[in-house]
């Protein structure tokens, strides 16, 4: 077992570091002139000036010899020219903002609490909604419940992200002041104050993907009771409910645990939407404004897309870790 | 509509009572469907003693399984239509609610599924299956279960059944998964054993070990068994009586070595030519049914077999396509029943049938069950 886990996370470190030669090749190498909108903010941009600009940021050396300037910095940190100035960024080191000229590393690791927080809180709340929901919904199959519930769902489902959280912080935040605000609280002022600034967020973003969930998990429910095994447990004279919260939910479970670690990871590299509309200082709306800001702060674009890129490659690979005790048909000896 | 308990079975020993433990009459099971009314199993009725083996035979879809799962009331109630009667030890199951069904189920009536290996939780070790059915009708502690989960997997034959029995069924063989069904199927003595195609998915000489193994079981529990096939060596190997099925009805049934012997439905005739016999001359022919079972939607009028009968032009009229054939006892007495309109069926088997599928083992010439159905039958228990 240890073996294979250590085989895994050397795979997954692979993955990573083919992900961020991409990501670092895509947008150094694609994006023309990344120095122009830099020389541009600091007035008047003349020929000679941009060139300067561009030899202080190293944008003129080759790719390679960037990208290793960048792993160095990673590891053991480095001395980064910008401008008239450098700036000191210590390991692990992903450059300078160029909007802020702060360490990216600092910016993300400021960001994160909250993104952290609104993905725990939420993920937890469409995990455990969704899928009593899909179960019921499946126990209660063709019944006016079943439908009622898979109806909703849909409608829910339909409603764009955006419009949802937006109508919801509108409505419930701005106009009856039901969830007063719903900025980002360190949890060390309180637990109080830190579920209370989160709890519409959280529901927002808890609701709007149980209904998927709810629809997933009645899906492999129905499946999973037509099945032989349930058939055999129903004759062995196991009560109905045993038979669905144990033999049926147990098998149905899996393929939603897949899912969810797909969805987590996503959540973890920070939720722009829900970031944006609650006001939350979390890697989603640093990337957001990364993205919008002029110049474009590719340092951290360049950060926030490795970071979501680990983060799903380690999902994988606790999903995968997790499938071995899940199903005993994988497990790994 | 027969009552098998009637009938002088071969083997009929003194440890069987005269009381049928499962009686089952004019079933009727029918499955509403968008695209009508599918009738599963019609008029069906047939009985079972204790220490006695009937074998149902038919093709797919003949309403075999439909039948047993009736027994069990594993039918979803809003999408299945039951009527008639069926009594386990004298309690009535159509119509009974959970708590009359829930005790029965697995411990007086235990069921065998075709293929162990779906049948089986993967996610759940096979002694924590048992020890599960074992804990739903003994109030016992785990220990105490596990101990006859372990006792199980070893009169089933599972060699180091003390470790084997937190192994999960993908780590068992396909035979040994079959034992484990039926350890399972055994914890708790049920009166009645279902064995639905135990033997399909299993290689031959695994089949046999598995027959073997239920038989020394059946003799050691007294228990009734009913064995559902479509293979007749089974049926010759295991089975006192045989009921064999066509579009959801009895179109055949008596003692084994009659039916085996003596078949006197077309129907039953197509399911013997299509047993290949090794030991046959290899000028024995094998004579698949021609077509199709019916559609169970629009099941065909009159005898449900004619479009496929080729002896349709020996009966008058068109009688077979426009009325059904009463089930009534033929020419060996009123155990052997058939529904069919042919007035000299005998004559025809043994002038048309039997030369063509066994011309080495015409009357006269050797055993005719041994040599029509593959295996050797040991109705003498």
């Amino acid at each position: 077992m240890l073996g294979y886990i250590v085989r895994r996370l050397l795979a997954a470190l692979l993955v990573v570091i083919i992900t961020s030669m991409a990501v670092f090749a895509l947008f150094y190498k694609a994006i023309p002139n990344p120095a122009g909108p830099v020389c541009a903010a600091q007035g008047r941009c003349t020929a000679d000036r941009l060139a300067l600009i561009e030899e202080s940021m190293g944008l003129n050396e080759p790719i390679t010899t960037q990208y290793g300037k960048f792993v160095k910095g990673v590891f053991v940190g480095r001395d980064v020219p910008f401008g008239s100035s450098t700036y000191e960024c210590d390991a692990p080191c992903f450059g300078i903002s160029y909007g802020t000229r702060q360490p990216v590393t600092d910016q993300l690791v400021k960001a994160y609490p909250a993104t952290l927080t609104l993905a725990l809180g939420g993920a937890t709340i469409y995990l455990t909604f969704g899928v009593t929901l899909g179960v019921l919904a499946a126990r209660a199959r063709g019944t006016i419940w079943d439908r009622g519930l898979v109806g909703f769902s849909l409608v829910i489902s339909s409603i764009p992200y955006y419009l949802f959280a937006l109508l919801a912080w509108i409505f419930l935040t701005l106009r009856t002041n039901i969830f007063p605000d719903t900025e980002y609280q360190p949890i060390t002022q309180g637990v109080l104050p830190w579920i209370g600034a989160m709890l519409l967020p959280w529901l927002v973003l808890g609701i709007a993907q149980s209904t998927q969930y709810a629809r997933f998990s009645r899906g492999e429910m129905l499946e999973t009771l037509g099945e032989d095994y349930i058939r055999s447990a129903s004759a062995k004279g196991v009560p109905r409910n045993k038979v669905i919260f144990k033999h049926a939910l147990r098998a149905a479970i899996v393929p939603v645990v897949t899912i969810f670690g797909l969805d987590f990871a996503a959540l973890l590299a920070g939720t722009v939407f829900t970031e944006k509309i609650f006001g939350i200082d979390g890697v989603g709306l640093l990337a957001l404004d990364s993205v919008i800001e002029t110049p474009m702060d590719l340092p951290v674009i360049n950060a926030t897309v490795m970071l979501a890129a680990a983060m799903v490659v380690l999902a994988n690979l606790v999903v995968d870790i997790l499938y071995g005790y899940l199903d005993p048909r994988v497990r790994i000896g | 509509m027969t009552d098998l308990s009637t009938t002088p079975s071969l083997d009929d020993g003194a440890e069987t009572s005269t009381t049928p433990y499962l009686e089952v009459n004019t079933l009727t099971v029918r499955f509403p469907t968008h695209d009508g009314l599918v009738q599963a199993v019609t008029d069906l009725s047939y009985s079972v003693q204790r220490g006695q083996t009937l074998g149902i035979v038919g093709e797919s879809g003949s309403g075999k399984s439909v039948s047993s799962m009736a027994i069990l009331g594993l039918h979803d109630l809003r999408s299945t239509r039951l009527e008639g009667s069926i009594k386990v030890g004298g309690q009535e199951i159509i119509g009974a609610g959970q708590s009359i069904m829930r005790p029965i189920r697995g411990a007086d009536v235990a069921m065998i599924f075709q293929d162990p290996l779906t049948a089986l939780h993967p996610f759940f070790s096979i002694g924590a299956q048992i020890i599960e059915a074992y804990r739903i009708h003994h109030k016992v502690s785990k220990s105490t279960a596990k101990k006859k989960a372990i006792e199980m997997l070893d009169l089933v034959g599972i060699p180091q059944a003390r470790s084997r029995v937190d192994d999960y069924p993908h780590q068992f063989s396909g035979g040994m998964r079959q034992r484990a069904m039926i350890a399972m199927a055994l914890v708790n003595d049920p009166k009645l054993l279902i064995a639905d195609e135990p033997t399909t998915a299993l290689d031959v000489t695994v089949q046999a070990q598995i027959l073997d193994l239920l038989q020394e079981l059946q003799r050691e529990f007294n228990s009734a068994i009913i064995m559902i096939t479509h293979d007749l060596g089974v049926v010759a190997e295991m089975a006192d009586e045989v009921l064999v099925m066509y579009g959801g009805r009895a179109v055949e049934n008596g003692p084994t070595r009659e039916i085996l012997t003596h078949p006197e439905m077309p129907y039953t005739w197509g399911l013997l030519s299509s047993v290949p016999d090794v030991s046959a001359d290899t000028d024995a022919r094998l004579i698949p049914i021609p077509g199709n079972p019916p559609s169970l939607l629009n099941p065909p009028t009159g005898c449900a077999f004619h479009p496929r009968c080729t002896h349709v032009d020996k009966v008058p009229g068109e009688l077979c396509a426009n009325q059904l054939p009463e089930l009534l006892p033929g020419s060996h007495g009123t155990g052997h029943t058939k529904r069919c309109h042919l007035s000299n069926p005998e004559e025809i088997y043994a002038m048309e049938i039997l030369p063509a599928i066994a011309p080495d083992r015409l009357p006269g010439t050797g055993d005719p069950v041994e040599g029509v159905a593959g295996t050797t039958t040991e109705e003498g228990r």
